[in-house]
């Protein structure tokens, strides 16, 4: 199929996208959600407004103990490297599992973020991560925790006219454990359950369950995981509503294996 | 004439001819070709599975470019017939009529200068339908009371077969009896070129020209002109490069004579491409098998006897050429595969549902059936305590009986069926895996062995009465005046490198390198008939054709020749490309034959043939009932007891397809069937709603094995010549497809042995198996 007719625009502001996203116009970055979406017509935006050119849309730069990654960085670049450290280390690992390499060369960890996929990688890993998402709307820039950023599926809490410009997220400390499991048949498929875990020393550790049928789970406080994975994963995941028996045994494994992995 | 002994001919491992242009990305397909004012052309189809359509209202003010059935009336309903008893003949229409049968039936043409303003016309039209109850569960479509797709019929299904041997007295004396009830999804074929249809008309010629996805193009040319009331010479069908066909490719489709009639009628050249939507919703179904099957063995693990009742899903309508009963109605005499089976009673049905046809796809039939038996006997050798190679060993037939004919009239030709096995056994460290698995460890072994009939021609097809039967297979060769020989047959190539491999046929009868044969195909006008590419018949067949053709052809360049050399004919022998003098000295070249004959006819000899240097010959193998290539799969598999989730550690395939015309084109038809038999095996399902919606619109939802999905294959040979066909070459082009399912779940089922779990249903999806334990161990609780 082909998309049905739409006018490209290519803002070369900010504020000119958030005037053109306004107005209506779907933002489009890497376009490896929007396109196939479009060619199916289950997306008829009668404007793309394309992001790619706008100013530090993408790259990488530090600031204190935060790194501030811009919107419209690929998998491929944070699978190559560009963030520094243990958190760029943990990024990587991330990134070059998802889906294959010719995508990650355009997908991007705002477009994915934005799109709220909830078998998406980056929807799974951030709130993990900690830190925040920049919007920039009307009236500038504006901070959300990334813990609860996406609030459903397809849905976040960017408000209408606002776009995503980046993410913040915390430098980590080379001691920080990291564990980060999903389900894929195969190489490329849609996760269909994903687990990670972050443990700083001296942090309370955290954990999110995701790919399910709604927003990522967010387990501010995994200490009882790290205890009894097993135990605990049964108890979190005879919370989650609505999964098949099969959906709670690989949610559960999942689980199991993020702490195996932090504490490997 | 050895020609494996100059490195060119059959036996050679060539590298594929055709491969300089498709690894450079210069293949032609239908998608690559454009016309002068050409419109492109998208489906209205429907959304829904069964219902009556009222009215269709067009997009106001482009009523022009939208077309229904009622606009295009010189269509005729597209009939696929067989003479089987009972067969009931479905009317598909091109266009929908009245009634809606299908999601993804087309109802309208959408006709504009692209492909998206055409989608936009199909989007604007209004349907007005009232919805029918859908008839999606092919176990449940025959019962009384259940809505007719086809309201003439007395009941939705398109045929049923019986064989009835008495079974009765087996429970009595059987040392081991097993029932199991096994199913195999619904699957899409999915080639990396969809279909494709460019039509235009040519007026000097009065001929429609129709270039097409096909691998079948002279029957798709009868079917067209039978359809749309034109005789064969104003229809020609060209069929360009084709990327993948797997039997949809043979496939009339309505979309086809939807094309060439608007050419006829517009006056203007248009196109329809398939995309990937089309392909997966509306257009490649196949294999969606039911089986109940009960199998009796003695203490020895001999068969005595099989009953089955099978049911396969063959859609709403039954499609051209093959039918909607080719799986099904094969059932039966598929079912004992390659063992010395003494009784069979089974029951056969093709459920006629509101789904698209099914289609023949790699394999046919086979796969399911296979997968039917090889699992049941997995069962039987678990009940009796004996090892899955020993009960297949005690039923295998025998090398010194071939060839043999089973107890329902297939017969075998020759091979040494126990020999594969064991070297398939053999290769596997099997008393290593039984040490894992004493640890506890979830791996399995598993074995399947089956034979592929491929090339059966006309002794067998003429009792389906479809609307084809492969007779005499031609080939037409000519000489040119610089030497080049120009083979023409009218089978097609879609990935078996037939360029390559009948090249080297004309080389090892000739002697002409094969960089000097040019192997014309895929054009009406200008090959010969043949039914085409497909029952794994084209090495033998058109192989045997331009064999025989190149032979006569090589006797008439003899007698020039020795004419040349001022000797008589038997007095020479044509080889490596000249005409020599057995004894003495003296030859001349093919290409001075060829000079002569074209340039300086004055030196002809006297008597010489007139019929010059180009040859049409005909072949058919005596008997033609099918060469059997045969396999032994064996697999090594890992289950993961907390996911369901299965590797495959180790396959390995043991591969006799007789005399190997390209032993390396050979591997590579080995190898791509059985990464699509992995993908029957473990990932491929379209399933339906109740609602007869398909649910896996993409392939994001139809997952397909990836490369990194297929393990290495460890693929040996055995070379038993088939003793009827021209080189001893065996039909194999669908074998490596029919044997994974099979092998795979038979290794699951032996890695869940010990908590006694058993998977049935196809593919073996991570939820399946992981169901499976947890029956296996509620069942115990």
């Amino acid at each position: 199929m082909k998309p049905s007719r739409f006018s490209y625009k290519r803002p070369a502001s900010w504020d000119d996208a958030v005037k053109l996203v306004l107005a209506g116009a779907r933002p489009g970055a890497g376009t490896q959600s929007l396109g196939p979406m479009l060619n199916l017509r289950l997306a008829r935006p009668d404007t793309i407004a394309d992001l790619r050119h706008l100013p530090d849309y993408a790259g990488v730069s530090v600031r204190g103990d935060t790194v501030r990654i811009g919107a419209g960085t690929t998998h491929a670049a944070l699978e190559d490297g560009v963030v520094p450290g243990r958190l760029g280390q943990i990024m990587a690992s991330v990134a070059r599992r998802i889906a294959y390499r010719p995508v990650r060369t355009r997908g991007t960890i705002g477009g994915s973020l934005a799109h709220a996929d909830p078998a998406a990688d980056w929807v799974a890993v951030l709130p993990a991560l900690g830190g925040v998402a920049v919007a920039f709307g009307a009236a500038g820039e504006r901070r959300l925790p990334l813990a609860n950023f996406v609030t459903g599926i397809f849905e976040t809490a960017l408000a209408p006219g606002e776009v995503l410009r980046a993410v913040e997220v915390p430098m980590l400390r080379d001691a920080a454990r990291w564990g980060h499991w999903k389900f894929c048949r195969k190489i490329g498929e849609f996760s269909k359950a994903t687990a990670c875990l972050l443990d700083v020393p001296g942090a309370r550790p955290r954990a999110v369950l995701a790919a399910l049928d709604g927003p990522p789970m967010v387990i501010d406080d995994a200490a009882a995981l790290l205890a009894d994975p097993t135990g605990e994963a049964r108890r979190i995941v005879a919370g989650c509503p609505g999964l098949s028996p099969w959906r709670q045994a690989i949610a559960e494994a999942a689980l199991r294996h993020a702490v195996q992995g932090a504490r490997a | 004439m050895n020609a494996g002994a100059t490195g060119f001919g059959v036996g050679a491992a060539l590298r594929r001819k055709e491969d300089a242009r498709f690894l450079i990305g210069k293949g032609r397909y239908v998608g690559d070709i454009t016309r002068p004012g050409m419109l492109e052309v998208a489906f209205l189809r429907s959304p829904v599975a069964h219902a009556r359509l009222k009215r269709l209202t067009k997009p106001a003010g482009h009523e022009q470019q939208v077309f229904t059935i009622d606009d295009l009336p010189e269509i005729k309903t597209i009939r696929a017939n067989s003479a089987l008893p009972g067969f009931r003949v479905s009317e598909q229409p091109v266009l929908a009529r009245g009634k809606i049968r299908h999601v993804g039936e087309a109802i309208a043409a959408c006709i504009a200068g692209s492909r998206a303003e055409a989608e936009d016309l199909a989007g604007a039209c209004e349907l007005d339908y009232e919805m029918l109850p859908a008839v999606s569960d092919m176990t449940r479509a025959h019962l009384p009371g259940t809505p007719l797709l086809h309201e003439d019929w007395s009941m939705n299904a398109f045929l049923e077969t019986h064989r009835n041997d008495d079974v009765s007295g087996l429970d009595a004396i059987a040392a081991a009896k097993v029932t199991r009830t096994l199913r195999t999804s619904r699957q899409c074929m999915a080639p990396l070129e969809g279909r494709g249809v460019l039509a235009e008309w040519d007026p000097r010629l009065e001929q429609i020209i129709v270039t097409t996805s096909t691998q079948m193009p002279h029957v798709t040319k009868s079917g067209l002109a039978d359809c749309l009331g034109l005789d064969e010479g104003q229809v020609r069908i060209i069929s360009p490069d084709v990327g993948g066909g797997f039997g949809y490719k043979g496939i009339l489709l309505p979309e086809e004579l939807v094309l060439a009639q608007l050419a006829i009628r517009l006056g203007r050249p248009v196109r329809w491409l398939e995309d990937r939507f089309e392909q997966l919703t509306a257009g490649a179904n196949c294999r969606e098998h039911h089986y109940v099957i009960t199998a009796w063995a003695d203490e020895a693990g001999r068969l005595l006897g099989v009953e089955c009742d099978a049911i396969v899903d063959a859609g709403a309508y039954s499609s051209y050429p093959f039918g909607a009963c080719l799986e099904a109605a094969q059932v039966g005499s598929i079912l004992p595969g390659p063992y010395a089976l003494p009784l069979l009673r089974c029951h056969t049905m093709s459920a006629c549902t509101n789904k698209p046809p099914i289609l023949p796809y790699r394999g046919v039939a086979r796969t399911g059936v296979c997968y039917a038996m090889e699992t049941t006997l997995d069962a039987l050798a678990r009940q009796l305590g004996i090892s899955a190679e020993a009960i297949r060993l005690a039923n295998l037939v025998r090398p010194e009986a071939m060839p043999y004919r089973n107890l329902v009239g297939k017969v075998f030709d020759s091979g040494d069926y126990p020999e594969a096995l064991r070297r398939a056994v053999a290769a596997i460290d099997v008393p290593s895996i039984r040490a894992r698995q004493a640890k506890g460890e979830a791996v399995g072994f598993g074995l399947a062995t089956f034979c592929e009939q491929g090339a059966h021609g006309t002794s067998v097809y003429h009792a389906w009465g479809i609307p084809f039967v492969p007779g005499f297979e031609q080939a037409f060769v000519r000489l040119s005046p610089d030497g080049i020989l120009e083979v023409r047959v009218g089978v097609h190539s879609h990935g078996q490198g037939m360029e390559t491999s009948l090249a080297q046929v004309a080389h090892t009868i000739l002697g002409v390198h094969p960089d000097k044969v040019r192997i014309v195909l895929g054009d009406t006008a200008l090959t010969p008939y043949s039914t085409g590419t497909w029952g794994s018949r084209a090495a033998v067949m058109a192989g045997g054709a331009v064999a025989e053709a190149c032979r006569q052809l090589g006797d008439r360049i003899a007698s020039i020749g020795a004419g040349l050399l001022q000797v008589t004919r038997p007095d020479v022998v044509v080889a490596d490309g000249f005409v020599r003098r057995i004894e003495g000295e003296g030859s001349v070249s093919i290409a001075d034959v060829a000079r002569t004959w074209y340039r300086a006819p004055q030196n002809l000899p006297k008597g010489v043939d007139k019929g010059g240097l180009e040859v049409t010959a005909g072949y058919r193998p005596d008997p033609d009932t099918g060469t059997h290539s045969y396999a032994a799969h064996a697999v090594v598999a890992r289950v993961d007891l907390e996911t369901g989730a299965v590797v495959l550690e180790d396959f390995v395939v043991v591969e006799d397809g007789g005399k190997l015309i390209n032993p390396m084109i050979v591997d590579g038809q080995v190898l791509g069937g059985l990464a699509q038999g992995i993908g029957t095996a473990l990932y491929e399902e379209m399933p339906y709603d109740g609602a007869g919606q398909p649910l896996a619109a993409t392939l994001a939802d139809y997952l397909l094995p990836g490369s990194a999905d297929v393990p290495d294959v460890r693929l040996e040979h055995m070379e038993t010549p088939s003793p009827w066909t021209t080189f001893g070459q065996k039909g194999i082009g669908e074998s490596g497809a029919i044997g994974p399912p099979a092998a795979i779940v038979n290794a699951i089922n032996d890695a869940l042995a010990s908590i006694g779990a058993e998977v049935t249903d196809l593919p073996a999806t991570p939820e399946r198996v992981l169901a499976a334990i947890a029956a296996a161990r509620a069942g115990k609780a």
